[in-house]
């Protein structure tokens, strides 16, 4: 059961920037379909937000794009770009063709995840990963948890899982205390944030916050039973149910890769409008460069109102957009991870998780396009998103190309007659 | 959307929340071990939003169906007994 969609505006996300600019282009009167892989609208940061009311911000938006003329298309991954104008997806229920005159890209970011030994046990997880994990009704209650990695986020997955019961043992932030200081003092200058830190450190006291800590070792037989952490020159271990470690995030890049966006470092190159190298194609959120919620939703309604050809609303944004850019560069500074996590990964420690690659038979290769034909690392179900950005930081390793399809799809979605085969690699 | 819903997992029948998603079912079903990796390693969950693959099941006889993007249905079949 296939079908084809036409839309003056398609964007491709279902997070924060994704429902500001469907708001700002469909109050310029087009036609706005938004596609997410997930059922619901909110992304990962909003995940599940559009029943409960707990975040202000969040209710705003999503009864604006209520009330909206924007269509949600649910449970639709993008899975290649056969031609100019053209997106073909996978549904439940079989392929399907979307069309459009403007693209805006929102499609958000997932978490660093790096290797260190026992990281593949059953119990490790990505620190916004076991949030998730909770959120669609994983059984936290009662169980021992430790957060580590790096960023704000740890403490939003704390005070989170605290609040569904667990036991939250450590949070174990590896930016040093010096740099989470200098940050903490200059959030003077933005009340609001400084509001929100206050209400986690309320919400989480009585939990042990450890700066300048990091595992070094998730210990266990057939799954987690204890870690061990460095803090200065001392170690500890602590017995847990769960680790739940994320080092940030990196932003989904595959689709503007794909569509031939220009990137800079790890991010699509924009201009003031939110346009990309490509005409037609903007794009808008963590995308452009990791900022935050703040920053997804001025950006998503600069690239609306900039499809929709309403230049003044979007221009009067772009004030706010410096501002909140500004914050999310001091936020980049003050968790920027430290060298030692480099080596935390022994020669035997698996880097490719779905091929199960060690780091030892991916150190002789030079690039990542080597590494890949002689390992098969980033060759399994996940394309890479798990591994490729561990040996980005790890080795240098750039990916250099995204060939399609950009997300597993069935067999019987590819042979679909009625759509093109898939694109050839650099068409464009 | 109140109510719980049945599900059996690897033969067994387990009752969750409306709205769980087929790992939480697992997970609530005692398993820590959702699949083998290629090296005959246990593997669970990770990314919790279906990028990793960690968390694949064989779901009402689909095999490789992430878990933490399936919304439990009653009577939906999950095994992560098989290869």
């Amino acid at each position: 059961m296939s079908r084809s969609r036409a839309f003056d505006v398609l964007i491709v996300g279902g997070g924060p920037a994704a429902m500001a600019a469907a708001c700002a282009a469909a109050e310029g009167g087009r036609s706005v379909g938004v596609v997410d892989d997930h059922p619901t609208l909110g992304g990962q940061i909003w995940h599940g937000r559009s029943r409960k009311a707990d975040d202000k911000q969040a209710a705003v938006w999503f009864d604006k794009i209520r009330r909206a003329n924007v269509e949600f298309l649910a449970e639709t991954q993008i899975v290649d770009r056969p031609a100019e104008g053209r997106l073909r997806a996978e549904t439940a229920q079989g392929a399907c063709q979307l069309q459009y005159e403007k693209l805006i890209v929102a499609t958000g970011a997932r978490e660093l995840l790096l290797p260190f030994p026992g990281w593949t046990l059953p119990g490790v997880t990505g620190a916004g990963g076991l949030q998730a994990l909770v959120k669609s009704g994983f059984p936290i209650g009662g169980k021992k948890v430790v957060v580590a990695g790096s960023g704000p986020l740890l403490l939003a997955t704390a005070a989170y899982l605290r609040r569904h019961g667990a036991e939250i043992r450590l949070i174990a932030e590896q930016a040093p205390w010096g740099r989470l200081t200098r940050f903490g003092l200059g959030l003077v200058g933005t009340p609001r944030k400084l509001l929100q830190g206050l209400g986690y450190k309320l919400e989480l006291r009585g939990v042990r916050y450890t700066a300048g800590c990091w595992p070094l070792e998730a210990v266990g037989d057939d799954k987690l039973a204890s870690v061990t952490f460095r803090t200065g020159n001392k170690t500890r271990t602590l017995r847990c149910d769960y680790l739940a470690c994320g080092f940030g995030f990196v932003p989904n890049l595959e689709l503007p890769a794909l569509l031939g966006c220009e990137l800079e470092s790890t991010a699509v190159r924009t201009d003031p409008w939110q346009e990309t190298s490509v005409p037609g194609v903007y794009a808008a959120g963590e995308a452009t460069g990791i900022g935050g919620a703040e920053l997804a939703l001025i950006e998503g309604r600069i690239a609306g109102y900039a499809v929709a050809g309403q230049s003044e609303q979007a221009a009067r944004l772009f004030g706010a957009r410096r501002r909140a850019r500004r914050f999310a560069a001091a936020l980049a500074r003050a968790f920027a991870l430290r060298e030692e996590l480099k080596s935390l990964a022994t020669a035997e420690t698996i880097v490719c998780r779905c091929e199960d690659v060690s780091r030892g038979r991916l150190e002789p290769h030079r690039s990542w396009r080597a590494a890949k034909l002689q390992t098969r690392c980033g060759m399994g179900p996940c394309q890479g998103r798990i591994c490729g950005a561990a040996a980005e930081f790890l080795f240098g390793f750039k990916s250099e190309s995204v060939r399609p399809p950009i997300f597993p799809t069935r067999l019987e979605n590819l042979v679909d007659r009625q759509f093109d085969t898939l694109s050839k690699p650099g068409q464009r | 959307m109140d109510s719980d819903v049945q599900v059996l997992v690897n033969g067994r029948p387990v009752s969750v929340p409306s709205g769980s998603t087929a790992s939480a079912a697992i997970a609530m079903a005692g398993h820590s071990r959702f699949r083998t990796s290629v090296t005959g390693r246990p593997r669970g969950p990770v990314c919790g939003m279906g990028i990793c693959f960690e968390c694949r099941a064989t779901i009402d006889g689909r095999p490789h169906t992430r878990s933490c993007q399936t919304v439990c249905q009653g009577g939906m079949e999950i095994r992560t007994d098989e290869p």
